[in-house]
């Protein structure tokens, strides 16, 4: 049943990914209305899967790789509409649908494997760790999603051909903010995360053991978010920079991701 | 009544022509007396702007001769302006009003400016009595259709002029223009014309240098701005968020390290320049810079040719609203024409009934009620049934095209007497 009310989010979402290839050619206003009514509609049936797999499967629920996607893909939706409500403009949606969907898409193919879990792990702190890490996650694809559009916008405004394509996408300076503001929300997110992955860590083996792959990697990926805060409050780097910086957290979050393959203590075990 | 309009525009006169035609608001209301004092005239009014003199008019059989109200009016020879004037009646002066308040028919396509002139014109008309009846309806229905073009088709949304563009422009890189600051290098005409138009959306200072400091405080102390010293501009440019650059120095003033240099203090918050000299006054290798954004004159040019050719598409698209909404307004003022004969035809019986039955009163004697009722009824349905055609005709009649003749026929059938202008306005409820 879970995969059945996913599915059909995953239906509507398929609307914003429309949209998102629609607008790379020509700007759709009610396009971009239906799109977002869509994805209000696939946030509940995604809600609804979502808790209904969390009653299935009680504690298991969040280490099945694809309950984790799903709750990301569900979690990034929940980020672009809180800045759809503040800045009113659907453009992030060309990156995010995407991304969206394709989440989604994994998530709703089948079973996965799960991550294996040591015995005697704390649950709380697990729990908190997955969801501030996921929640980290999503407001770094957002800010991901805000460079590119920054980019865009830049390269447009300096080819000096404005009112071409793409000529609806919201201000470079809105876009700045939408970008800026969704990393400065998400560090702390992504902060408390791994802090609470290092207590289930030390919890459950004893002590923290800094060369396993995993916990290098995501070290990695945070000092490059932090990096990323830092240049921006002191240097005010954005646009190019900016970008690069965003890729780069991007890809270490990717890489710290698939460590789970050979890490020896946060690892995937087949189903 | 009939429609009518004769005008000269843009197109069809050249400014001496216009200028000699031309009426200045204060003698408005003098003219359009004059106007609906001419044989024939019903109702009058008048539109005169720079680019346009329209008079429009209600007359009564459509033939007046308003050629021969503006010779008289300002004593003109014939040879003078006929030439260059145009007229129109019925539905293609409807048409043609339409296309004057959509702004289709103005020089730059889509301006605002038009609509509110011809409400004025409007306003003064039926301020003196001169619109009333038809033409106050035709002028409502106007408006509607100017919005309706507005709304529905994108002829007015792009800036058509180097100063809008550069607005435009500077929204699509800031948002909002609320607090951001403006930067005058040079005092020409044309950068304070663009000034103006960012202050009007909203930017918060003007700061303004010139070679010679006199000039920079006298157009600084019109936008309540500041004075800087020429000397001082590299210190002080980072301060703008828009700078606007219109000196006439033989080499380039900024230059690629400049731009470096107030990036790094402005911590890579992005600028705009605006740079309307030639020879350039902005080294375009600037515009490479990340977060820098260069204009020359000949791009905001090019920008504002290519949302004229935009505009006229749309402007294509706004010819099918017209079309359908003139065809709408003829239906309706056919039907219009059609319900005062109907009614003024119920009356004129209805008064021959009632003469009738007094006058034969005396000689029936005391009726019962029956009877008085069935002598109501009698003659009551011999009315009704000697009306039954020429009304369910007059009704057929008022879709087809020769509504009037048929109007005419009836009346002069009947001998109905017209009645002098029923004031009645507003039924349509919708003016915009």
């Amino acid at each position: 049943m879970p995969f059945l009310w996913l599915r059909v989010a995953l239906a509507c979402y398929a609307v914003g990914l429309l949209y998102a290839l629609v607008a790379l050619t020509r700007a759709s206003d009610l396009l971009g209305k239906v799109a977002l009514h869509a994805s209000y509609l696939g946030m509940v049936f995604h809600l609804v899967s979502l808790v209904e797999e969390a009653q299935l499967s009680g504690q298991v629920m969040l280490t099945s790789i694809h309950n984790a996607e799903s709750l990301l893909a569900f979690l990034i939706m929940v980020v672009f509409m809180v800045a759809y409500l503040v800045y009113k403009t659907t453009s992030p949606g060309i990156v995010v649908f995407p991304v969206v969907f394709l989440l989604t898409l994994v998530a709703a193919a089948g079973q996965q494997p799960f991550l294996q879990m040591p015995a005697g792990v704390r649950e709380g702190w697990l729990i908190a760790h997955i969801a501030l890490i996921l929640a980290g996650y999503a407001a770094l694809v957002l800010s991901f999603g805000a460079s590119l559009l920054y980019l865009i916008q830049e390269s447009m405004l300096k080819s000096k051909r404005p009112g071409g394509i793409l000529a609806r996408l919201p201000a470079l300076e809105v876009i700045d903010d939408i970008g800026y503001r969704s990393l400065l929300v998400g560090f702390p997110f992504m902060t408390l995360g791994l802090i609470a992955g290092a207590i289930v860590a030390q919890a459950t083996f004893g002590r923290v053991n800094f060369l396993d792959p995993k916990i290098l990697l995501s070290i990695l990926m945070w000092a490059v978010y932090l990096l990323m805060v830092y240049t921006r409050w002191t240097a005010g780097w954005r646009g190019r920079r900016a970008a690069y910086l965003a890729a780069g957290a991007f890809v270490a979050a990717l890489i710290a991701w698939s460590a789970n393959y050979f890490s020896a203590m946060h690892r995937f075990v087949q189903s | 009544m009939k429609i009518q309009l004769i005008g000269v525009n843009h197109n069809t006169a050249p400014v001496e022509v216009r200028e000699r035609l031309a009426i200045p608001e204060s003698r408005l209301p003098e003219a359009l007396q004059r106007l609906v004092q001419h044989p024939g005239v019903d109702e009058g009014l008048i539109l005169s702007t720079c680019n346009r003199v329209e008079l429009l008019a209600g007359t009564r059989n459509g033939n007046t001769d308003l050629r021969g109200f503006l010779r008289d009016y300002f004593h003109l020879g014939s040879s003078e302006v006929e030439p260059h004037l145009y007229d129109y009646s019925e539905a293609d002066a409807v048409r043609h009003l339409f296309r004057v308040a959509s702004s289709l028919d103005s020089m730059i396509v889509g301006e605002a400016q038009i609509l509110g002139q011809v409400k004025e014109a409007y306003a003064t008309a039926r301020a003196v009595g001169a619109v009333h009846s038809q033409l106050d309806l035709l002028l409502t229905r106007a408006f509607a259709v100017a919005k309706r073009v507005r709304t529905e088709t994108a002829v007015g949304s792009s800036a058509v002029s180097v100063a809008s563009v550069a607005v435009e422009l500077a929204k699509k890189i800031f948002g909002s223009l609320q607090g951001k600051h403006v930067y005058l290098v040079g005092a020409g005409k044309m950068s304070e014309l663009a000034a103006r138009h960012l202050q009007a959306h909203g930017a918060a200072s003007i700061f303004v240098a010139n070679r010679t400091f006199e000039r920079a405080k006298q157009l600084a102390a019109k936008f309540d701005g500041e004075a800087i010293s020429f000397s001082e501009i590299y210190n002080t440019c980072d301060r703008a968020d828009i700078v606007i650059t219109s000196t006439g120095a033989p080499v380039a003033i900024f230059k690629r390290e400049h731009g470096e240099m107030f990036l790094s203090r402005r911590k890579n918050r992005p600028m705009f320049f605006i740079d309307i000299a030639v020879p350039r006054d902005v080294d375009p290798e600037m515009n490479k810079l990340d977060g820098i954004f260069v204009y020359d004159i000949d791009d905001l040019q090019q920008a504002v040719s290519s949302h004229v050719s935009d505009r006229k598409k749309e402007a294509e698209r706004a010819e099918f609203i017209i079309n359908s909404e003139v065809e709408r307004f003829q239906a309706r003022l056919q039907t219009l024409e059609v319900v005062p004969t109907i009614v003024s035809l119920q009356d004129h019986l209805e008064t021959i009934r009632q003469a009738e039955i007094d006058r034969v009163r005396g000689r029936l004697g005391a009726l019962s009620p029956e009877q008085e009722l069935a002598v109501e009824a009698l003659t009551r349905g011999i009315v009704n049934k000697i009306m039954h055609t020429p009304v369910s005709t007059l009704k057929t009649a008022a879709r087809e095209p020769e509504a009037t003749t048929v109007v005419d026929l009836v009346r002069r059938l009947f001998n109905l007497q017209e009645k002098k202008n029923p004031k009645k306005a507003n039924d349509n409820g919708d003016r915009g």
